[in-house]
């Protein structure tokens, strides 16, 4: 029996609802093939893509491995620097994929990718009153957090660390408090680097868990995808479960009473 | 009459759908813009005028 498990709600995002709460990104996956067999491994439901210039010389197109797979596309606003670069992808985005949701992504410079959050609040927005569904990247401040809630966006993506560097939650008591304070899905996206990192976002209350080249990149994608299944299914487990609150000194597993006087 | 193709220069090209059909033969997943306006599906047989800068897009791998 597993009552936490089944007694759990699906996870519920705008009018949508997924059975997992694990969002896989596709940048990085050395061919389609690995990435097909990862996205099955992850047992996610839903992916995100890149908008980008036709290739004429590419063979075969990512939609098809997503649609082979049978799983949900997210369109992003990836390497956009201001509002307006972005509402303009995410309006191309809803051209291309029949679809009004985007994970909306603006960052403020190369080296860290962080999120610009004045061009960010900007275009959720502009995005929001354009009718679009809007997952935010976010940094990990709860009151830009708030704000974007505020804006109507469908959830809040605060990050774990940077993109592509697999530190893991950096800031612990933040991504808690985004989570507290949230009355839409937290999901953490960026910065994970491996299973327990993806577990502890979930402890801390995160709804799901968006994650890319922690899978892409790992030696053995399919897994690494395995494993974060597990592990956001285990760390969402957790949370329901109430962990015991942590003490400075010891408390005896095994009652003293009835002790031998040896 | 020349425009910008995904930033090439091109020639010949008198419509959107020409300028798509130019770099694939997919429909599906693609999505243009001239001088960063989207073109909606239903719009695509619009004619283009000299120097228009279209975009032809599509789903690349990205987190």
């Amino acid at each position: 029996m597993e009552p936490h498990l089944t007694a759990d709600a699906a996870l519920t995002i705008a009018d949508r609802t997924f059975g997992s709460r694990l969002i896989l990104g596709t940048g990085g996956a050395a061919n389609h093939a690995q990435l097909a067999e990862a996205i099955k491994a992850s047992g996610t439901e839903l992916v995100t893509v890149a908008l980008r210039r036709v290739d004429p010389g590419a063979s075969g197109s990512i939609l098809d491995v997503i649609e082979q797979c049978g799983v949900g596309v997210l369109p992003n606003t990836a390497g956009c620097f201001t509002a307006e670069q972005a509402v303009r992808t995410a309006r191309l985005a809803r051209e291309a994929f029949d679809t009004d949701w985007i994970k909306l992504e603006v960052i403020g410079d190369e080296d860290t990718l962080l999120p610009d959050p004045v061009e960010l609040l900007d275009a959720a927005e502009t995005l929001v009153r354009d009718g679009f569904t809007v997952l935010p990247y976010t940094s990990d401040d709860p009151v830009l957090a708030r704000r974007l809630e505020d804006a109507g966006c469908a959830a809040v993506m605060p990050l774990a660390a940077p993109i592509g560097t697999g530190l893991g939650v950096r800031n612990p008591h933040n991504l808690a408090l985004i989570c507290e304070h949230a009355n839409v899905p937290v999901i953490c996206d960026a910065g994970i680097g491996t299973a327990s990192d993806a577990a502890l976002a979930m402890e801390l209350g995160c709804s799901a868990v968006l994650l890319a080249t922690a899978v892409t990149r790992a030696a053995d994608p399919a897994l690494m995808a395995a494993a974060m299944r597990d592990a956001v299914s285990a760390g969402r487990a957790a949370r329901l479960a109430g962990r015991i609150p942590k003490r400075h000194l010891a408390k005896a597993s095994s009652a003293f009473e009835g002790m031998a006087e040896l | 009459m020349k425009i910008q193709l995904n930033g090439q220069p091109r020639e010949g090209i008198t419509t959107v759908l020409d300028a798509i059909a130019a770099v694939t033969e997919a429909r599906r997943g693609i999505a243009a813009a001239v001088n960063g306006e989207v073109v909606p599906r239903s719009e695509w047989d619009r004619p283009l005028a000299d120097g228009d800068a279209v975009e032809v897009l599509t789903a690349t791998q990205g987190g």
